[in-house]
């Protein structure tokens, strides 16, 4: 769906006054910063409104309730197979946002450049964002640029933030889940968690595993059509899987209860998994979503799910229940139990 | 201790004087050492643990021990079977 | 995966259950070594399926767990030095030695960096001559034969900036000190099977005979943890005590000679502490004289390092069954996964971790049923 890094076609629309990575001027709100918002990030990101340039933007919103949301990334490689770090600030926040029900329609976007970035690394991942914003159906609409000292930044953050309009009667919250609804996940889990381990220094596979980062509003729209009644929607990003419906149970005050050999994951995510001792139930997700939807609707939601592109292998993996609440517990592959905490910090490889 | 991973032999070379290889793990495919099984061939399986083969896999033992587990008490087979089927109607087929 | 989906099968799993339950008339307890096993046994909810007269003790087989504080001490103190790229397992970083833990070295600056296998460690200091590249060679036989094959590619490569913290420890020995402790509850053993992969099981047969307990080699696929807990039950059941081999399909008697051959070349035997235990003797591998250069105690002299463990911590006890992890008074207050004392707390499969996990929801019951 997305590419990695490919610079023999991308082609610098910078006159780059013979400078071709980052330096401290390109933050310094002179002639250098100018360029590299005419010439880089707007016609990346072109749209009539980002082009008033105005200290801020005036956006028109329907007369509904409105979702904002904020997310800041770094990741380390800034390119991995099946994307970079510009889908992931994209489709951050617009997830975000399509997690309340709501329909996505403005991002901002904030960079901390790190000095020595080099410009046709920034004009890539710039592009991607602009192709990501166009695939999301959203405009980034203002934006901000610092430049930090070499060493003081990891090449390059960026923070986006969204404004979405809710649709009238979608009412979806962590706390709605009660006890009968059922627990759908989109499609396969680990994919892109596993994606950066594959790429990481000293732990490099010959395999390629492709991040899972796509826009998740459409496939949010197509299930609200099916049914307006989902309770819950959660992307689960770090942390995966267990750390979102942990967050579930305890916002609910329900348990949950999933059946392990119903989770859908890719054999070559499962696979290094297996290598790196590590669970894909706690492996991030960039396009994925997790749904909590009242039983009589669950066929209907599923349905539609599956019709999408993005949810082909959505299935439901569990249930609410009254028992055990803020507990997420798991029924193995064995039909043994076992209690699903959050973990405590980033799930590292083992050897034990 | 010991997290030890089954994969298939692919492919066996020298590097720095010592016996390496590459090894498929369902998919995944990784440079590990071979030096402790000298003899093992292209296509057999071994176990690798923090990049090392340590043991060849004997896929003849495997298949008794699984004969040997599907043996075990076979006269609760009927009952069993009923389990099994009360259990998968207890969540909706995916 | 082959080897691995043939080993979690639902349906043969189940008849083991069921044969367990069959042949199991009265209490016992049961260790398995491992961590490994460990893991496995609570990843698949094992624990919970056996019937209520089988007790498991989780044993000290967790190199995370075992490694003495004031080895986590030296490793802090190694990779706190500007020149140096520090190289370890990913399971020893959240490890807390008596201030901080590895991450927050990193935090401070120190370039700290998680590895797959140990050549990782040697290949970055071929590619960083100016930088000494220390690894932190932790672990069991398992793990043993890797470590050694990097310190022995070192020297042959003429790698004078790569060094090694040894803090390998021997199972044997770990076994009979719990055996020959006089509050022992131990009745039997699960064997390390991976371990076994490399040393054999002949090492085993003295000592089920002197303490009259059975030991059986044991896998970590769920099948394979049930067929070790069958055969151990069958064992104690008819008054039998012998090593048997659970999983042949990667153990020979004898184990692998290739690489106990490379150990011999470059480790000899002493004593070790063991975190929560204290000293046993013969129970650890150091670097053979020959081998010194590459001893990063050593090269960094941060040899004379002592340090106590917390007087709170009872986790010695806990490793050896005779205490619950919630009648240590530390349990739950100065003591918890965020701030560990002990070692059963750092690691997700210690048994205090375990039980402070689930040990906070008092109705299991409702679960399982």
């Amino acid at each position: 769906m997305t590419v990695g890094v490919d610079f023999s076609e991308w082609v610098c629309p910078l006159p780059l006054r013979d400078y071709p990575n980052v330096i401290m001027g390109h933050g310094g709100g002179g002639k250098l910063s100018a360029e590299l918002i005419e010439h880089l990030f707007m016609p990346a990101f072109q749209n009539n409104l980002l082009e008033t340039l105005g200290d801020s933007t005036i956006v028109t919103v329907p007369q509904q309730r409105l979702a904002l949301s904020t997310d800041s990334f770094v990741v380390h490689p800034l390119f991995f197979p099946g994307g970079c770090i510009g889908d992931l600030a994209v489709y951050g926040t617009v997830n975000d946002l399509a997690m309340s029900g709501a329909r996505p329609l403005y991002l901002t976007a904030g960079f901390i450049l790190e000095e020595g970035l080099s410009l046709s690394a920034l004009g890539s991942v710039v592009e991607r964002m602009g192709a990501a914003a166009q695939a999301a159906g959203v405009q980034i609409v203002t934006g901000d640029t610092k430049v930090v000292e070499k060493g003081h930044g990891d090449g390059l953050y960026i923070n986006t933030s969204g404004l979405g309009v809710i649709p009238d009667g979608v009412h979806i919250a962590p706390q709605n889940a009660q006890a009968g609804d059922v627990v759908i996940v989109s499609g396969t889990i680990g994919d892109h968690g596993m994606a950066i381990m594959s790429v990481r220094e000293g732990l490099e596979f010959d395999t390629v595993i492709r991040s899972d980062t796509a826009p998740l509003n459409h496939l949010v729209a197509a299930m609200l059509a099916a049914s307006n009644d989902i309770h819950v929607l959660r992307d689960p990003t770090r942390g995966g899987v267990a750390s979102s419906l942990n967050e579930i149970a305890r916002s609910s005050r329900k348990g949950i209860l999933i059946d392990e050999r119903k989770l859908p994951v890719n054999p070559a995510v499962a696979s290094a998994c297996e290598v790196l001792g590590m669970d894909p139930i706690y492996v991030a997700n960039e396009g994925k979503l997790l749904a909590i939807v009242a039983r009589q609707n669950a066929e209907a939601v599923l349905e539609a799910m599956r019709q999408h592109p993005l949810g082909q292998q959505a299935a439901i993996i569990g249930e609410v229940v009254e028992q055990h609440p803020g507990l997420l517990v798991a029924r193995t592959g064995i039909g043994g139990t076992r209690i699903v905490d959050m973990q405590i910090g980033e799930q590292l490889p083992r050897i034990c | 201790m010991c997290l030890g991973v089954p994969g298939k032999v692919l492919e066996t070379y020298k590097l720095h004087e010592t016996l390496m290889g590459k090894v498929d793990f369902g998919g995944i495919i990784k440079e590990v050492c071979l030096a402790y099984v000298p003899d093992i061939q292209v296509g057999e399986y071994t176990i690798i643990h923090v990049g090392f083969a340590i043991t060849r896999l004997d896929e003849q033992s495997a298949q008794e021990t699984l004969a040997l587990f599907r043996e075990t008490g076979l006269l609760e087979e009927e009952l069993l079977a009923a389990d099994d089927h009360a259990a998968a109607s207890e969540t909706q087929p995916s | 995966m082959k080897y691995l989906d043939e080993f979690r099968d639902p349906d043969l799993a189940k008849r083991l259950f069921d044969e367990i339950h069959a042949i199991t008339t009265r209490h016992w307890a049961l260790m398995e070594v491992c961590g490994g096993q460990t893991h496995s046994i609570i990843r698949n909810g094992i624990d919970k399926l056996l019937p209520d007269k089988i007790e498991l003790i989780h044993g000290p087989g967790c190199p995370v767990c075992v490694t003495p504080l004031e080895v986590i001490d030296k490793a802090l103190a190694i990779a706190a030095h500007p020149n140096v790229i520090f190289c370890s397992f990913g399971d020893m970083l959240r490890v807390p030695g008596s201030g901080q833990d590895l991450f927050s070295i990193k935090s401070q600056g120190g370039d700290v960096r998680i590895v797959y296998s140990p050549l990782d460690a040697v290949k970055l200091a071929r590619e960083n001559p100016s930088k000494e590249v220390v690894f932190f060679g932790i672990g069991f036989e398992t793990t043993a034969p890797a470590n050694a094959m990097a310190v022995f590619q070192a020297k042959q490569q003429g790698l004078m900036n790569f060094s090694m913290l040894v803090s390998h420890v021997l199972v044997p020995p770990a076994i009979e000190a719990i055996m020959a402790s006089p509050t022992n509850r131990v009745q039997a053993f699960l064997a390390a099977g991976h371990v076994c992969s490399v040393m054999g099981y002949w090492e085993y047969e003295p000592i089920a005979e002197r303490y009259h307990v059975p030991i059986v080699v044991t896998g970590f696929e769920p099948l394979d943890v049930l067929e070790g807990i069958r055969r151990t039950v069958m064992q104690l059941e008819a008054g039998r005590a012998e090593v048997e081999n659970a999983y042949p399909r990667a153990v020979q008697r004898q184990g692998n000679i290739p690489a106990q051959t490379i150990l011999k070349q470059v480790f000899e035997v002493g004593e070790r502490k063991w975190r929560g235990i204290g000293n046993i003797p013969n129970s650890g591998w150091h670097l053979r004289g020959e081998f010194r250069q590459f001893d990063a105690a050593a090269k960094f002299a941060v040899e004379d390092i002592q340090t106590q463990e917390s007087p709170l911590c009872h986790s010695g006890e806990v490793l050896q069954g005779l205490i619950k992890p919630n009648q240590c008074p530390a349990f739950g207050k100065e003591c918890t996964p965020r701030k560990p004392l002990g070692a059963t707390m750092v690691s997700n499969e210690g048994a205090c971790a375990a039980y402070y996990q689930y040990g906070r929801f008092v109705s299991l019951e409702s679960i399982t049923s």
